[in-house]
């Protein structure tokens, strides 16, 4: 990787940093997987990898606390490995087995889990921003002092809904993070094409909202980021804009032409921005980790893939009986 | 080990394709990410990126071929320290593991349950016999209900546009916000939209929202989030988690209030699974059901009508009580003729009835209280009784809930019928602002005895 200007010293310990490296790596590793097994015709339909943002739910993660609340859009792969969701559970999902974690019946757009305040995976472009709001709405009626991470992409952000709920988070001060991950194309849209402002978190002072843009390619940038809007959540200032600058380096599903942008530029941000070749630089250069220690992390992390794809292979399609489950329910959820 | 590559699938509907262009040849490295070849499918040209890295071992299809089919293998990769002379390994490891095809499910899909099956409706009275009844308003029960279950549950709030400080457009919500104060009703802005998204949110961390539209026209702005945040979650989640919501408020046409105003949804939300859709008539009944609606852990479309909220009806006199959904209820007993409707609809079928009386024809007239779940028992052994069988709603009439009873009185009761059914309903125009054009816009008690008599052969 080229150098890249780090003005100051990491603030993180060098296991944290360890764990950045495996973290982000594991995402990579599993949506390259992810996009194999779909090239085989093991995964169906709609499929949106996670590849080049990862250092932006890993860094966020790291701020987040238990009880916080997650909530996003398709892209979704990433934020639920980031949450310590279980990469069989993910993958067995992307397959449409019974060992997803709906069974089958939620698919890559379609994931939940309560355990973890993961609350999906939503396929409708800027829907789950009044969610996420609504999530933090239900802490701050409860007294808790939780926070809702609500991400969405730059396309998302010129969706009507997203306004009407900047103006209800500010004028409630509800303790929602809204996390705009701009990988600069909104689906084959870039940016420039499609939003009339260069820095869209600049779009919630209209609202009262503070927002910041962070680089999403330097994952302790993200943490120190993620770390001073939670900490203005939880003092109960209400919401906050992160505008995090990233990239995707696949297509925006599997099937993109790939035509909006040429190979150059995806090029150039591989080898220049990568964010894990960023960590990696930094456990080398800080003497935090060797060549050998840095290869066993690649080790355990592949096995840990390969390991979902085979249960993701063997895993039943869900029984028949499935079609007609799970449409009403007799018993109160047990939600938050 | 060498690793064939394969013909990827490019897109989910992706069988075949055009290599068109290699841009790597044999012997050439790869890296995980790097460009191998461009794939025409019939929608675009992509790019087809290396998973592993290797070096190209052997290029299989030339560059050009058209109809290569997925998973064929395209190309072969050798790993760190083979040779071409490892190729001959693949053969072996050819992935046989294309996704298990679909069983096809065995599909006694249609919503009014199995043909063949006896009706069984539930006859049981809404409440004990002898119990005490009060006069109310349909305002006046809808509103103690949500007062009653507020009291019982700090996690019910209500939310929407003059809820509050104006004490509700229609004065539903009167007095809510003195009792229980500014956390629990609140005023939002303008932007149906957004409130009912975060509505839904709050459902899901734990709270038992009551969203309400001033009307449901209004509705139509966050329909999305109805369909496709609350009552598709339950099932997308493999029933990890659901959304106990009520979306309630004015539903169907006022009085004069012109086209985007005045709209019957009765059958557009009864047609999606993961919803109930209530559309009470009386005090009781409203009173009764918003009480279930608030307490079900499902989302709840509950549609009630702007010239019913006066009306005043008996109401029991009961410290709690609620009716289930998917009960019907026999309003009047009768024997030539089957009347079904809902809402306001039975202002329409009770008149009818009373006058067709006069004229010597008895009718049955049933309302169907819950649009979903509905109670087709109720409904098919009524007109195994009668064989006769008019249905009356405001809404328009393709694909109304009028239809969707025919439909199932032919799966179920074909050999019982004596006339074919007549659905009464709205007529099929936006709704016109001229007095004279409105009222013909409706459906009306006239119709209905005339379709009656049709039926009935009189």
């Amino acid at each position: 990787m080229a150098a890249r200007k780090t003005s100051k010293k990491p603030n993180v310990s060098a296991d944290e940093l360890k764990q950045f490296y495996r973290d982000m790596l594991l995402i990579r590793r599993f949506e390259e997987k992810a996009g194999q097994l779909y090239g085989m015709g093991l995964i169906g339909g709609f499929c949106h990898l996670y590849i080049g943002q990862e250092a932006v739910v890993v860094g966020l993660e790291a701020a987040t606390k238990e009880g916080d609340k997650r909530v996003t859009t398709y892209r979704d792969h990433g934020h639920m490995l980031a949450c310590g969701m279980d990469p069989n559970g993910v993958m067995a999902e992307l397959t449409g087995r019974e060992g997803g974690y709906s069974r089958g019946k939620g698919g890559s757009m379609h994931m939940f889990s309560t355990d973890k305040h993961f609350y999906g995976g939503h396929g409708i472009v800027g829907a789950n921003v009044p969610l996420g709001a609504g999530l933090a709405f239900s802490d701050k009626y409860k007294g808790n002092d939780n926070v809702t991470f609500t991400y969405f992409g730059d396309g998302a952000a010129n969706q009507g809904q997203v306004y009407e709920t900047f103006n209800m988070a500010a004028l409630w001060e509800l303790p929602v993070i809204f996390v705009i991950e701009n990988n600069q194309y909104a689906m084959g849209t870039s940016q420039k094409r499609s939003t009339s402002t260069p820095d869209i978190y600049t779009r919630g002072a209209a609202f009262g909202i503070p927002g910041e843009a962070v680089d999403g390619m330097d994952v302790l940038a993200v943490k120190e980021a993620g770390e001073k809007a939670v900490a203005h959540c939880r003092a109960g200032k209400g919401p906050y804009i992160l505008e995090v600058k990233t990239y995707r380096y696949r297509g925006h599903s599997m099937s993109d032409p790939a035509k909006y942008r040429t190979r150059e530029e995806v090029q150039k941000m591989r080898e220049e921005k990568d964010a894990i070749e960023h960590v990696r630089e930094l456990l080398m250069s800080g003497k935090h980790a060797s060549e050998e220690d840095l290869k066993a992390i690649d080790k355990e992390i592949k096995s840990v893939v390969n390991k979902s794809a085979d249960f993701a292979k063997d895993s039943p399609e869900p029984a028949v009986e499935e079609l007609w489950t799970d449409i009403i329910t007799d018993i109160a959820p047990q939600n938050a | 080990m060498a690793t064939e590559i394969l013909m990827p699938a490019l897109s989910p509907t992706m069988e075949e394709g055009t290599l068109a262009k290699w841009l790597v040849k044999e012997g050439d490295t790869v890296n995980s990410g790097d460009i191998m070849a461009e794939i025409e499918t019939d929608k675009a040209t992509m790019e087809f990126e290396a998973v592993d890295e290797g070096t190209i071992g052997k290029i299989l299809i030339d560059e050009g071929t058209e109809g290569v089919k997925v998973n064929t293998p395209i190309a072969v990769l050798l790993e760190e320290g083979e040779s071409a002379d490892d190729i001959g390994d693949v053969s072996a490891s050819v992935p046989t593991e294309a996704a298990p095809a679909a069983e096809a499910p065995a599909a006694t899909a249609s919503a009014g349950a199995t043909p063949a099956a006896a009706p069984a409706p539930d006859t049981s009275p809404d409440w004990p016999e002898g119990t005490e009844m009060v006069k109310m308003t349909v305002r006046e029960a809808l509103n103690s209900a949500m007062a009653e279950e507020m009291r019982r549950d700090e996690s019910v709030f209500v939310m929407g546009e003059e809820v509050a400080e104006y004490q509700g457009a229609y004065k539903i919500t009167q007095n809510l916000l003195d009792e229980f104060g500014a956390k629990r009703v609140i005023d939002t802005p303008i932007t149906e939209h957004g409130f009912a998204g975060i509505g839904v949110g709050a459902s899901w961390g734990g709270l038992r929202p009551i969203v309400e539209f001033m009307t449901w026209n209004f509705a139509m702005q966050a329909i999305d989030q109805i369909i496709n945040s609350a009552a598709k979650t339950l099932y997308m989640s493999g029933g990890q988690m659901g959304s106990p919501i009520v979306f309630r408020g004015p539903n169907g046409a006022a009085a004069r209030v012109g086209a985007q105003h005045s709209q019957d949804y009765a059958a557009w939300y009864a047609q999606v699974p993961g919803l109930k859709v209530v559309q009470p008539y009386s005090a009781a009944d409203a009173k009764g059901l918003l009480k279930s609606a608030i307490r079900d852990p499902n989302p709840v479309v509950f549609l009630e009508n702007e010239i019913l909220y006066g009306k005043s009806f008996e109401v029991p006199k009961l410290d709690d009580f609620t009716i289930p959904f998917g009960k019907a209820r026999i309003h009047r007993e009768g024997t030539d003729v089957t009347i079904v409707s809902f809402g306001i609809g039975m202002t329409y079928a009770l008149e009818a009835a009373e006058k067709l009386a006069e004229d010597g024809i008895s009718a049955e007239v049933i309302d169907l209280r819950t649009l979903r779940p509905l109670d087709y028992d109720t409904v098919v052994a009524s007109v195994m009784k009668t064989n006769r069988c008019v249905t009356v709603e405001e809404g328009w009439p393709v694909a109304s809930i009028g239809n969707h009873i025919t439909a199932t009185l032919m799966e179920r009761a074909f050999d019982y019928l004596d006339a074919p059914v007549i659905n009464c309903t709205g007529k099929d125009v936006p709704m016109p602002y001229a007095a004279n054009l409105e009222r013909l816009a409706l459906t009306s008690t006239a119709e209905v005895i005339e379709a009656v008599k049709q039926v009935t052969y009189r």
